[in-house]
């Protein structure tokens, strides 16, 4: 598994993309370099956090989703949805207008995702007992799983290897649907997600052999479907006929902000959200630096999942719908009705195998030629100016040292170097400027009052 | 390879910054993550101790195939008895520096349980000098 490529959702739409450095000098894990004029990003360095999609001037990145009329393949086809979609909507939408409105879409069924918190979090105070390597880390965000895969491989023993609710609840739902006599090829389950990671979590599973969830549908285009939805039925008071969906307490509603696991652990628990802090407490995780800690809470969104890119609302007003709501349904706890007789089915289900650690640190398998490599980067920091501008296509200096050392740029991608290069008549200026064109784009530095900002339009 | 840091007594919030730069040399070179651990934890005890005992220390560090050495060097008070400080539980360190979480006594133990050689040492006065051992294969 090591050496696969891993699928990524997050992709560049080179129609739009202009070639900035945004992107690039955002993302966590360095892994977007530009070339031709476009933002390029490594696959196996990607965790999609989603990240540079934030901050992209121009929205050329997007999350592949899944064609919607895919839905139909199936004859029974399940939307499965998280609470932060609901909380997105203002609050005079009610949740069973929205799910309607879904069904009218196209849905057989619309079910909610943290349908089986309860079990989970039984599972995961089992396994945190087991497993002896503390604090144990949630596997609850795909993008933190990812980034403790590629940058702290030393922790993932310590990711708990419990499924998360997406996949634990497709294949309660599933189970459910088979028991009332559907077969298996007649039952599609598709995910609404509010991120890439959990897109990637889909198509290239990490912990099982394949994902209980058939497809994917982006939030925000959801989101658009069922607004409009509601829009252009208002007043009629129609309702689609179709069965109300079991109300979930505060436990499930607010399992997805932050601090929605954390207090129903064991021990000293923490809760942590957006990328660069986790990342932050990852590094004195492996560092032992704090002695007596249980359990990790990591999201990769700020607000965790109210955060995720696909999220249409403002994420602050979406962490506020949801606890009202659950103060709203304050009474309500406990493994809900339906899920009860499955206790037992599920828990031999909800177990992770281990996660492999891939290490995009390494400048070489063998340890003798990662030294002679180290060695390089070292002496071609000695010429390299230290600017970290970015205009050699790379986010800094030493990436750009790296990256000449693995063969995938050359020391005079560096402007700064071709200046000194071409002073001592060591470069040609055109071919200067073709270099310039390898990274930016042909013709790049030609005047062109078109290009996004030349009018100072405000955006 | 040698790699140099310079610790700063007293400043806390500093602590760690040369752990945190070996480990990613380490991680570059591939090494094995337990061993990586084992030095880490074995460097950031160390470097505490500079800053939570000393005025002002460097830190060494030698990399080759075979082995890592590190060398972390202090002006500080000095250890006046060694076999008492390496002691679990044994610590002089004062009230201020116990509220920051630190001050167990377990630093030095836990440094000689992580490196494979390790040698302390120390005069009243001047500073200590510690100088840890790690086989890398
Ligand atoms: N670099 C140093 N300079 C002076 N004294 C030191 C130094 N390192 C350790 N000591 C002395 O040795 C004692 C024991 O050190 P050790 O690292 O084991 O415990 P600690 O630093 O007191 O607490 P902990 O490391 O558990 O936070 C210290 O309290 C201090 O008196
Ligand atoms: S915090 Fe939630 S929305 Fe953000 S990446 Fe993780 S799982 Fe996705
Ligand atoms: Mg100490």
């Amino acid at each position: 598994m090591a050496n696969d490529q891993f699928y990524h959702a997050l992709k560049v739409d080179e129609s739009l993309c202009y070639g900035c450095t945004h992107c690039m000098n955002v993302c966590p894990t360095g892994a977007i370099r530009i070339r031709n004029g476009k933002a390029s990003i490594r696959k196996n360095w990607c965790v999609d956090c989603g990240d540079c999609m934030k901050v992209c001037p121009v929205n050329a990145f997007y999350v592949e989703q899944d064609d919607f009329d895919k839905i139909y393949d199936y004859k029974y086809r399940v939307a499965l949805v998280p609470a932060v979609m609901i909380g997105q909507f203002p609050s005079n939408i009610s949740e069973s207008q929205i799910f309607s409105v879904m069904r009218e879409l196209g849905f057989t069924h619309v079910f909610q995702t943290e349908h089986t918190v309860d079990i989970i979090n039984d599972a995961m105070i089992e396994a945190a007992r087991k497993q002896s390597e503390k604090p144990l880390i949630s596997s609850f965000c795909p993008a933190v799983v990812r980034l403790i895969q590629v940058k702290f491989p030393a922790l993932v023993d310590q990711i708990l290897l419990v499924k998360p609710p997406i996949d634990a609840s497709a294949i309660f739902f599933r189970k459910k649907l088979q028991d009332e006599g559907i077969p298996d090829e007649e039952i599609g389950i598709f995910f609404v997600t509010p991120c890439a990671a959990k897109i990637a979590a889909v198509k290239s599973p990490v912990g099982e052999t394949k994902s209980p969830v058939n497809g994917v549908i982006n939030m925000d285009f959801m989101y658009n479907k069922v607004y409009h939805g509601i829009k252009n039925r208002s007043g009629s008071g129609v309702r689609s006929p179709g069965e109300n969906l079991p109300n979930l307490g505060p436990k499930h509603i607010k399992w997805t902000l932050t601090n929605g696991e954390a207090p129903h652990m064991r021990g000293r628990c923490l809760a942590i959200d957006e990328i660069h802090n986790v990342i932050d407490i990852l590094e004195k995780v492996e560092n032992d630096e704090i002695p007596d800690l249980d359990f990790l809470e990591l999201r990769a969104c700020d607000e965790s999942c109210a955060g995720g890119v696909l999220v249409v609302g403002n994420r602050f007003l979406t962490v506020e719908r949801l606890r009202k709501r659950a103060e709203l349904f304050k009474d309500i706890h406990g493994i809900p009705e339906d899920l009860a007789s499955y206790v037992d089915f599920m828990k031999t289900r909800l177990p992770l195998k281990p996660l492999d650690p891939r290490s995009m640190l390494k400048l070489d398998e063998d340890m003798s030629v990662a030294l002679r490599k180290m060695q390089q980067v070292r002496k071609l920091m000695c010429y390299l100016p230290g600017i970290d501008c970015g205009a050699c296509g790379a986010p800094n200096c030493l990436s750009l040292a790296q990256d000449i050392v693995q063969k995938e740029a050359q020391l005079s991608s560096c402007v700064f170097i071709q200046r000194t290069m071409e002073k001592h008549k060591k470069l040609h200026s055109d071919h200067a400027i073709r270099i310039i064109d390898k990274v930016w784009g042909k013709d790049r530095l030609d005047k062109d009052c078109t290009k996004l900002g030349a009018k100072d339009e405000g955006t | 390879m040698e790699f140099r840091y310079e610790v700063e007594g007293g400043n806390f919030s500093r602590a760690g910054h040369a752990s945190s730069a070996v480990k990613k040399i380490l991680k570059q070179l591939n090494v094995d993550n337990r061993i990586i651990k084992r030095i880490v934890v074995a460097l950031y005890e160390g470097e505490v101790n500079v800053v939570a005992h000393a005025h002002k220390g460097s830190i060494l560090v030698d990399i080759d195939e075979q082995r890592i050495e590190i060398k972390i060097e202090d002006e500080g008070p000095g250890i006046p008895d060694i076999d008492l400080a390496m002691q679990a539980g044994y610590s002089t360190a004062s009230a201020a520096v116990r509220e920051m979480g630190f001050g167990a006594g377990m630093g030095l133990p836990n440094i000689k349980k992580n490196t494979d050689e390790l040698k302390i040492a120390s005069e009243v006065g001047k500073g200590t000098t510690l100088e840890m051992i790690t086989y890398l294969q």
